[in-house]
């Protein structure tokens, strides 16, 4: 048995070219992309192993502690990576990165005024469970200006590299808060073609999963390309 | 009747940033702070193989290198097969190799390097061997969607002449931007060049990058 994935929806992702986000204009490629047919080359990927990752990797709050804990909200962030027909991706490498409270990244090359937190290193890393399921306990990210416009923000963002089950898969997006009112201006996520493709990277408050007297909790599901039985091939 | 799978649409791409070291290689951000990291060496001293390196540059539209720009690879071992469940060719598989690395640019020279083995010929559609080559996709702050290319070897010419992937492209021009360039240093070792061009008013200049 052999399969593949399904066809990219490339209308469902920000073309090469977005002007309103500058830096994309000479980072876009000017020919039009060459579909081909998968090979095992693009169906099979990196398999990744449990002890590979630490205990504390996806404790945000902890991985990087040193003398007290990070300033900033208690949050814990969770979710499902499936892929387009529903079915879970188990043991997907899920990275995560973001700011600190202030909106500081821990980076050589960030240079923002706002201070960098001692204890917070700002990323963590999971495979999901059987179920496709990945938990991760943070602080919420500061936003922070940018050059672009001279006056753009970003909102508050939690970045997302996710490695499934085949290489044609692989997807970076970045996970936003509702009710941000920084949403709405932000010319990277207005490279996104349509409002429902935005909706669904804006992570809703789950309050029944709230820890009382603790953290709040957002949830923020993924989804991935499927695959489908190739019933026919031609040899 | 059976019913239809239920479907949900792709979650959308966003850019990797200018800080997707933090996430992705935070030694190279400038901290430890996990136990184990991944990185740009696939090959340990059991691998099997000719042991090579990859190394180059990515260019933008104005034929600046890109500084922060990150690269995953992708390959099968010596034998030809990859170490994933779904590639069931009857052929060796290697338990000192993975065949996945990654790496960020050098944040002066933009130069990027893997070391790892060269990869053997894997099966392609209705049976046709590929030739040797190792997939690569590529992330940075201005690309919204992470590009998709693939290397060969120039000194595979007959294995390229027959490589139904390559063949796919119309342009036999734009054929040349995927196949690296062999260079044997003083110590012995060999490197391939493979320099990547984002962004040409040239389309025989400007990397081949696929929707896979």
């Amino acid at each position: 048995m052999t399969f593949d994935y399904a066809q990219r929806n490339t209308d469902l992702h920000p073309p090469a070219y977005t002007p309103g986000y500058k830096t994309s204009v000479l980072r876009s490629p000017r020919n039009a992309l060459i579909s081909i047919q998968q090979t095992l080359s693009e169906t099979t990927s990196p398999v990744f192993r449990p002890e590979e990752l630490g205990p504390r990797d996806n404790d945000l709050i902890l991985n990087f502690a040193k003398e007290g804990l990070p300033i900033g909200e208690r949050l814990i962030v969770h979710g499902q990576v499936r892929d387009e027909f529903g079915r879970p991706v188990r043991g997907a490498l899920v990275e995560v990165w973001q700011a600190n409270a202030g909106g500081r990244y821990r980076h050589k090359r960030d240079q923002y005024i706002a201070p960098i937190d001692p204890n917070f290193g700002g990323c963590g890393r999971m495979l999901t469970d059987a179920d496709g399921r990945y938990v991760f306990r943070t602080i919420k990210p500061g936003p922070y200006p940018w050059r672009n416009r001279i006056n753009d923000w970003r909102p508050s963002h939690i970045h997302f590299s996710i490695s499934g089950e085949g290489w044609a898969q692989r997807l970076i997006t970045q996970m936003y808060f509702e009710g941000d009112p920084l949403i709405a201006r932000c010319p990277i996520l207005k490279t996104v073609p349509t409002e429902s493709q935005v909706r669904g990277l804006i992570a809703l408050q789950d309050v029944p999963n709230f820890v009382a007297l603790d953290s709040r909790c957002y949830r923020f599901d993924i989804t991935l390309r499927g695959r489908r039985q190739t019933w026919f091939e031609n040899v | 009747m059976t019913q239809l799978p239920v479907h949900f649409d792709e979650t959308a791409s966003q850019t990797g940033g200018p800080y997707v070291h933090i996430g992705l290689a935070p030694q190279q951000a400038g901290f430890e702070i996990f136990e184990h990291n991944f990185g740009n060496v696939l090959v340990s001293p059991a691998t099997q193989g000719e042991r090579i390196m990859i190394e180059g540059q990515v260019f933008d539209g104005s034929g600046t290198p890109l500084r922060d720009v990150l690269i995953e690879i992708w390959q099968a071992n010596a034998a030809g097969r990859y170490a994933h469940p779904a590639d069931t060719q009857d052929k060796p598989l290697d338990p000192a190799f993975r065949g996945w690395g990654r790496t960020g640019a050098d944040f002066d020279t933009g130069l990027y390097r893997f070391e790892t083995i060269k990869p053997g010929r894997v099966i392609g559609r209705q049976g046709r061997l590929q030739a040797p080559h190792i997939s690569l996709w590529i992330v940075a702050r201005g690309i919204n969607l992470g590009l998709h290319t693939r290397l060969y070897f120039d000194d595979e010419a007959e294995a390229n002449a027959e490589d139904p992937v390559l063949n796919g492209i119309e342009w036999e021009v734009r054929r040349r931007t995927l196949v690296a360039q062999r260079q044997q240093r003083d110590d012995g070792q060999a490197a391939y060049r493979f320099d990547i061009v984002i962004q040409s008013p040239d389309p025989a200049r400007e990397t081949v990058f696929f929707d896979l």
